[in-house]
């Protein structure tokens, strides 16, 4: 008996798709007419990767690496450098794109908002060897996304123009000679 | 044995331990901080908290430290109990309250054992909304960054420091929750052993930095096993490498040998690897040549002519030194030593191939009850004796902690019913050494008293070794108090070696050892190099003697294998030995005075790219292996040697297997590590970590296909991230690592039940391990008379600075004295001079000018000469020589 109202139901099934097939035919196409016609793409859009800097205008990047152990296809390489003062920054960073497979992850796993994916996907190359892009390539001006944060204002690290507890919710250093409480 | 309950399951373990120890070596997951299996408990940071229950049916429970329990039969454990997770979570919380953003801007960041706690407690959201505290960091010297924000205050440093390596410059300031850790003013850290903070804190607060300066993190790192370069004792590293360069070197636990420390000499010594002094490319009379079918023409052309000798190596592995041999023959074999340093090399393998007592591993020398150093400064020669023997010391506070009761890892309770009481410690030296000020007595005289002293001792303990006369009667009294202590002994150590440049001081060593009547007593003999023991094996006169060969002719070509020849001999005397060869074939990977002579000069790798077995001070024969490819043109020592001749040994294996079937001694080692052909699970050992990044970007600016990595045929280890991730012998274990466990604390997942060695067996094979009756010695002779203006010259050594290879690395530079000959304070003034007076010296071959340092401390009678410093003269200890100062106008060495 239950077999019997499942055949109808199947039957029933196979006329409902064919309806909402017909009607696509009459509804507005999803598609562009790329290259003629430009992609609408949203600020998280996951494309191209570029290096951003902070509210100062300093590179944001402090060369912590975990960019690149959380990239899947492991196509991020740096190096980290220091300056006189104590800030890292990446001596090199290189990405190659041929590779990337603009999963974010990356962008996610970065403490400073640095490395961000930007909806640009605009990136076809003769040559692959263009594909892979150096700090140069990759450094913007600006903040990106994120405009407020500054990874140097929280951390404990002092560098030039920060001294020792002077990062936002920091008490003054420590005098270890008092005695008193 | 007895029976522990942890979370409801039972398990068979072993009295005597802490619970946490005891956990941990099961394989469970405890969150701890203060404690560390060489320094002990002290239940001071609360993070190891378990419940306990009274019986079976107590399902309360109460809190204890798991680290300050001793583990009982019957022990009723909960782990995992609700309560102890949270307490646990709540500590680590409050740890972290002052704790700093710093993480992607810190070194310890990837292996940070507050990381891994902070992740194992579940602690993953900040609730603390006040201010943190804050303090200002201070310069420690090349070695160590300091960020003192990042501190838990756990103590560990300063346990670390000053109780366990006897440091005195790092300091607990201030009070209640503001506690530094620190000098009391900035400066270098004096200790030699103030790398291992690096690996003792557990946060980023002491980091390394050398490896600042080059930062990588540890899952970027290429590593191998590999055994340090830098003296005789072949402490287990591993040094890691990225981007072709090595960036760091850090302990690899050995149950017998290291155990969890390395001295600064070994850690901070690696960077000569990545130094510009590197020889890159072949040199054919100086002209740089890249390619490889000249220069092994050219080799080869050299080579043919039978008149051609070999100069060995005693920093370079018995196979490249064991084909050298083959290349030129057995008579045509020289050590590459001078003629005094060659016969105390042999007779201290005399010692140890017939040895009259057990050859102390370090873990051995902890175990000493009394402890005898004979002319030997083994904080510069081998560094890490001296902090064996350190521990040694504490033995009498264990014997009264037993008698009180107490285990010997309740560390505060057992320092404090010790107080200052030390096992006895008897040094004989002719100058005051970092050990003084544990020593309970100090024989002080020049290496001719030494021996004189510890023969008289000898005889004192046994009728039968030879007297000597004429003893002073205060002598007499130091050698009757010493034999009063030496014979209440159990396991008495003697320790000498080659450092003061006396056979004599060895022979007298060597009747001492024989004379002591306890039954297991024990001796440990320093040699100045890691394979110092390894190439004495071979036969080969000194090569000084291949000089009369020269002059008739006999010889046309002379092929040295990695050595500095002008380190064994004065300048004029060595320059005039290569004067007279034809062709100087030089086989070496740095730069040094000897390879700039050479007419055909052949690059080689550095211990970081190549392979080998190298014969530690103890007999232990152990393999390093390489951490990086070969770059271009640099070849392994032993294939330059292959080459030349029929070209065979295509495989490390190859000729390993050769070299130990040709030496009986070497026999043991024939089983000792695994072949190239071993694999676990089918796979080849990876030498990158599994998170090993940016593999397919490193290598695209200069191309963007990725290049196959590069194949090693020479070993189970590949230059990957792909292999077995299974167990593997700890011989081939590059580093550690375990789910949850990022830091070095992993070690703890590949130590047996024990926790003591290494689950597989402590790597390397010892050759001498049985016990010989020996031969006394004959006694030394009546004192030589010697006018007050002749001065006898005495080495001192240096951590830093007497060693070749670490020579070459910045922060070693940085820490070597310089150039100076030493007099004691009243001979000074006899001869009216005052320090940092230029003096000139005279010896045999020349006349050198010098600063001249007052040094309290050292014998009357002595000239003290600083070994291996670069630019120094090498004179050979027991050389009498004058000395006088320059008067203005004199200047410049002739
Ligand atoms: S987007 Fe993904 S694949 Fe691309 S670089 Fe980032 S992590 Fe790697
Ligand atoms: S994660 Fe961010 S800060 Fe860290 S290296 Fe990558 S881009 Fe730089
Ligand atoms: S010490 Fe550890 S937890 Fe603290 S900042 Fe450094 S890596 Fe992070
Ligand atoms: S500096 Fe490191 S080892 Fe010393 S107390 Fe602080 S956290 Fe512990
Ligand atoms: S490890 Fe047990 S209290 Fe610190």
């Amino acid at each position: 008996m239950n077999s019997f109202k499942l055949c109808i139901d199947l039957i029933l099934s196979q006329f409902q798709t064919l309806g909402t097939v017909l009607q696509h035919t009459f509804t507005k196409a999803d598609t562009v007419e790329y290259p003629e016609q430009q992609v609408a793409l949203f600020p998280r859009y996951r494309g191209r990767i570029v290096l951003t800097r902070d509210p100062d205008g300093l590179e944001r990047c402090v060369a912590c690496n975990l960019c690149a152990v959380a990239c899947p296809v492991d196509c991020i390489a740096l190096q980290k450098s220091e300056d006189q003062e104590g800030r890292w920054y990446p001596d090199f960073f290189r990405i190659n794109f041929s590779r990337c497979i603009m999963c974010g992850f990356c962008e996610e796993a970065c403490p400073t908002y640095a490395i961000q994916l930007t909806p640009d996907f605009e990136m076809c190359e003769y040559d692959r060897q263009s594909m892979v892009y150096e700090k140069e390539d990759l450094l913007i001006d600006g903040t990106g996304k994120y405009h407020d944060y500054n990874f140097y204002r929280i951390a404990g690290k002092s560098i030039a123009g920060k001294g020792k507890g002077e990062a936002e919710n920091e008490a003054p250093p420590i005098d270890v000679k008092t005695l008193l409480p | 044995m007895a029976t522990l309950h942890i979370d409801g399951q039972a398990y068979q373990v072993s009295l005597g331990d802490n619970l946490l120890k005891t956990a941990l070596a099961l394989g469970l997951d405890l969150p701890y901080f203060c404690w560390h299996p060489a320094l002990g408990s002290v239940g001071s940071c609360r993070q190891c908290a378990v419940l306990q229950y009274h019986n079976a049916e107590d399902s309360k429970g109460r809190l204890v430290m798991a680290c300050m329990t001793p583990v009982s039969d019957g022990l009723r454990i909960g782990l995992q109990a609700a309560e102890a997770q949270q307490f646990r979570s709540d500590i680590l919380e409050l740890l972290m309250t002052n704790h700093p953003h710093d993480c992607p801007v810190c070194e310890e960041g990837g292996e940070c054992h507050l990381q891994d706690m902070t992740v194992l407690t579940g602690h993953t959201s900040r609730r603390f909304r006040s201010l943190k505290r804050s303090h200002q960091n201070q310069y420690l010297g090349p070695f160590i960054n300091h960020e003192m924000n990042r501190c838990i205050a756990c103590y560990r440093c300063v346990r670390f420091y000053n109780d366990y390596a006897g440091g005195d410059d790092l300091h607990v300031l201030g009070i209640h929750n503001n506690v530094y850790f620190g000098r009391h003013e900035p400066g270098v850290l004096e200790n030699e052993f103030s790398g291992n903070l690096v690996e003792v804190c557990p946060t980023g607060v002491f980091t390394d930095k050398t490896l600042s300066q080059h930062y990588t993190r540890k899952w970027d790192l290429q590593a191998a096993p590999s055994i340090c370069m830098h003296c005789s004792l072949g402490c287990n590293t591993s040094p890691g490498e990225r981007y072709g360069q090595l960036r760091r070197i850090v302990n690899r636990y050995h149950g017998e040998v290291n155990g969890y420390f390395l001295c600064d000499r070994g850690r901070f010594g690696y960077d000569f690897v990545n130094s510009s002094q590197r020889i890159t490319t072949a040199l054919i009379k100086q002209q740089a040549q890249s390619d490889p079918e000249i220069i092994t023409k050219h080799w080869r052309k050299l080579c043919v002519d039978q008149k051609i000798i070999g100069i060995a190596s005693s920093r370079a592995s018995l196979e490249a030194n064991y084909a050298l041999q083959q290349l030129v023959g057995q008579d045509n074999f020289y050590q590459g030593l001078g003629l005094q340093e060659l016969s105390l090399i042999k007779q201290v393998l005399a010692l140890l191939k017939k040895p009259p007592a057990t050859i102390a591993t370090l873990k051995q020398v902890e175990s000493a009850d009394a402890v005898i150093i004979l002319g030997e400064d083994i904080t510069n020669t081998a560094p890490r004796l001296a902090l064996a023997v350190r521990q040694a010391l504490r033995n009498e506070s264990f014997t009264l902690a037993k008698t009180l009761q107490l285990a010997r890892w309740l560390d505060a309770a057992v320092r404090e019913a010790a107080q200052n009481q030390h096992s006895p410690l008897i040094i004989a030296s002719c100058h005051s050494t970092r050990l003084d000020g544990v020593a309970s007595e100090v024989v002080s005289g020049n290496p001719e008293t030494i021996a004189r002293f510890a023969f008289a001792l000898a005889h004192r303990l046994h009728g039968k070794s030879p007297s000597v006369s004429d003893l002073t009667p205060e002598q007499q009294l130091q050698v009757e108090r010493v034999a009063k202590v030496l014979s209440k002994a159990q396991r008495p150590l003697v320790i000498s070696g080659t450092g003061s440049h006396s056979s004599e001081v060895l022979a007298a060593a060597a009747n001492l050892i024989k004379a002591l009547p306890a039954s297991h007593k024990m001796m440990s003999l320093v040699v100045p190099d890691a394979n110092s023991i390894g190439v004495g094996l071979f036969d080969g006169s000194s090569f000084i003697e291949a000089k009369q060969r020269m002059d008739k002719g006999d010889i046309h070509t002379v092929v040295v294998l990695e050595n500095d020849l002008y380190r064994h001999g004065e300048h004029a005397e060595i320059s005039d030995w290569l004067d007279s060869v034809k062709h100087l074939v030089v086989i070496d990977h740095s730069l040094n005075p000897t390879a700039e002579r050479a007419e055909l000069l052949l690059p080689s790798a550095s211990f970081a790219e190549t392979e080998g077995t190298l014969l530690s001070s103890e007999g232990r024969a152990q393999r390093f292996f390489a951490v990086m490819p070969l770059s271009d043109q640099v070849k392994h020592n032993w294939r330059w040697l292959a080459l030349a001749a029929a070209d065979n040994w295509q495989q490390f294996d190859q000729l390993s297997l050769a070299c130990y079937q040709a030496i009986a001694e070497l026999e043991p080692a024939l089983a000792m590590t695994p072949n190239a052909a071993y694999r676990v699970h089918g796979m080849k050992i990876p030498r990158q970590p599994h998170r090993y990044s940016g593999r397919t970007a490193v290598t695209a600016d200069i191309h963007v296909s990725e290049e196959q990595q590069p194949q090693d045929l020479n070993s189970a280890l590949d230059f990957s991230m792909e292999g077995s991730l299974g167990h593997r012998p700890p011989a081939l274990n590059p580093g550690v690592w375990a789910p949850s466990w990022n830091s070095n604390q992993a070690v703890n997942k590949f130590q047996d039940e024990s926790g003591d060695h290494l689950r597989g067996g402590d790597p390397g094979v010892r050759l001498f391990d049985k016990v010989y009756k020996g031969r006394w010695h004959p006694p030394a002779k009546p004192l030589p008379h010697r006018e007050p203006s002749e001065l006898v010259i005495q080495p001192l050594h240096h951590i830093f600075g007497s060693e070749e290879l670490s020579n070459g690395a910045s922060a070693i530079k940085q820490r070597s004295p310089d150039l100076y000959v030493a007099l004691n304070p009243a001979q000074a003034q006899d001869l009216g001079m005052r320090d940092n007076d230029p003096v000139a010296l005279h010896s045999r071959y020349a006349q050198y000018h010098l600063p001249l340092k007052i040094l309290p401390g050292l014998c009357t009678g002595i000239l003290g000469l600083p070994v291996g410093l670069p630019g120094m003269p090498v004179i050979e200890g027991g050389t009498t020589v004058k000395l006088h100062r320059l008067n203005n106008g004199e200047a410049g060495n002739d």
